[in-house]
């Protein structure tokens, strides 16, 4: 008789296993050269850099991995996926991290990366357009009133120009639009 | 004349108008059109990819069916959308499950997208598809003794892009401005990140990369610097200020869009390819195209004195 062997999965399991669903290559295979930490231009504002991250995913370090800011410091530029010479897309992995850290609702609650993503989705979800002035909400998040009415300075430089409209702008098929993104996720967890 | 699908992008219609009009105008000169692709909508820019990457590739497949029904190649000014466009693109291409997923999706806006068609970005249209030779051609103001610091970005050129592009060191943006007349500045952070979204999600960290992107351009005494995209022209113009009183500095480089220097050199109206809508003047390349008539000028009136 056949005894189904079961094991919950790692966290390292869990990150590996949506690398591969993305198209790269996963974690297993670092060599902990810190080619990626080099290559990247934000890694002196990370809690660890990309190469220790890994080490630490790989570790099983799931807290202190979710609770640093590394992966929400992340400009998606590319540089470190460009130069990894064992194939690993540590800009995927950031992405992946990302993701992981809004479905578990779990990240630095002083970070502006999640509640900008989410106000970003929202906005698209509802117009079809992006519109930056919408954003200032994330500002009043970061900068407090001090963010805020600086945010405002910077934006009547802008607007002097005319390079901030007054008003947003939305896409005709707002209705359809809406229904075809349900079709691909629950709207109302997000918009 | 060839027309393209052409995806203006979220901030042609706000900070980045002046992209949009320089494009076009150019085009135009070039015999290149660019059809608006009808009612499309934003490509998800990096926070879709945050959230959900099939949401964000629903975005983009939405544009790309719509442009599909003029069967014409698809066309985008901005870095970030035509990474986000191409990438949708070669999944829906390759992934004939996550075409039916999509497709399934895209119904409901009565649209199909059977992965016909090709993205590219704007300038390897105008130094491909029209050619340097041509633009030449049309060059009526070159933009001599201007130094020209060219910016490629990051997503121009990264990451996986099969487009025939070197990633590590292309040429091309050089040649483009050696063509109108310029003197393209070599100098290493061309191909280095301009903070792109940090500048809302990690501002310190953003504000020091474009520090770190005008140091480098300032050594190599760069007069204006040429970008491809709208973030990198808004991070590395519009936050010079901030730069300057968070790290003592004291920058103040212009830039602006390629389109609006081939624009200048082919003599095109200064507003149809909205300069001064720009914070920082483009001085040099101004004084360099208000010059050259009136030097043309003497040439002919010496050259009449001495028959």
């Amino acid at each position: 008789m056949e005894t189904a062997t079961s094991r919950v999965p790692s966290f390292a399991d869990e990150i590996t296993n949506e690398m591969y669903a993305t198209g790269t290559r996963g974690l297993n295979c670092c060599i902990q050269c810190a080619t990626c930490s080099a290559a990247c231009p934000a890694v002196e504002f990370m809690d660890h850099t990309p190469r220790r991250l890994i080490a630490m995913i790989n570790a099983g370090l799931r807290d202190e991995v979710l609770d640093s800011n590394s992966y929400w410091t992340c400009a998606s530029c590319y540089a470190c996926s460009e130069a990894c010479p064992k194939g690993i897309k540590p800009s995927d992995l950031m992405y992946v991290l990302k993701r992981y850290s809004i479905w578990k609702n779990r990240y630095r609650s002083d970070l502006v990366g999640p509640e900008f993503s989410r106000l970003f989705v929202r906005t698209i979800a509802r117009t079809g357009k992006s519109y930056e002035p919408g954003y200032a909400p994330a500002f009043i998040f970061e900068g407090g009133v001090k963010g805020m009415f600086r945010e405002m300075q910077f934006g009547m430089k802008l607007l002097a120009k005319g390079r901030i409209p007054l008003l947003p702008s939305r896409i005709k098929r707002t209705e359809n639009f809406r229904k075809m993104l349900s079709r691909i996720i629950p709207l109302d967890g997000i918009a | 004349m060839k027309t393209y699908a052409y995806f203006p992008g979220c901030s042609a219609e706000t900070v980045s108008a002046s992209y949009h009009l320089s494009a076009v105008e150019t085009g135009a000169k070039l015999g290149v059109a660019f059809k608006e692709i009808e009612d499309w909508n934003c490509c998800g820019a990096t926070p879709y990819t945050n959230i959900d990457e099939l949401l964000a590739n629903t975005l983009c497949a939405r544009n790309l069916a719509i442009a599909e029904r003029d069967h014409l190649d698809v066309v985008a000014p901005c870095n970030a959308c035509y990474k986000n466009l191409y990438h949708a693109n070669e999944h829906l291409k390759q992934d004939a499950d996550l075409a039916e997923h999509l497709n399934f999706a895209l119904e409901a806006d009565e649209l199909h997208y059977d992965g016909t068609l090709n993205v590219r970005h704007l300038i390897h249209v105008f130094v491909d598809d029209v050619g340097l030779d041509a633009v030449k051609k049309q060059v009526k103001h070159p933009l001599k003794g201007v130094k020209v610091a060219p910016y490629y970005g990051c997503q121009l050129v990264r990451p996986d892009r099969h487009d025939g592009y070197d990633p590590a060191g292309p040429r091309y943006f050089e040649d483009l401005l050696a063509a109108i007349g310029a003197t393209p500045v070599g100098y290493p952070y061309r191909l280095r990140c301009c903070g792109a979204s940090l500048m809302v999600a990690n501002r310190r960290a953003a504000l020091a990369m474009v520090r770190d992107l005008l140091r480098s351009a300032v050594q190599v005494q760069a007069d204006v610097i040429a970008t491809a995209c709208p973030l990198c022209q808004l991070n590395l113009e519009a936050y010079q200020g901030d730069v300057n009183r968070e790290f003592g500095t004291d920058y103040r480089v212009p830039v602006v869009y390629f389109t609006q220097l081939m624009g200048l050199a082919m003599g095109i109206a200064q507003k149809k390819l909205g300069i001064g809508t720009e914070l920082i003047p483009p001085q040099k390349v101004l004084e360099c195209v208000a010059r050259k008539p009136a030097a043309a000028e003497t040439s002919k009136t010496a050259k009449a004195s001495h028959p």
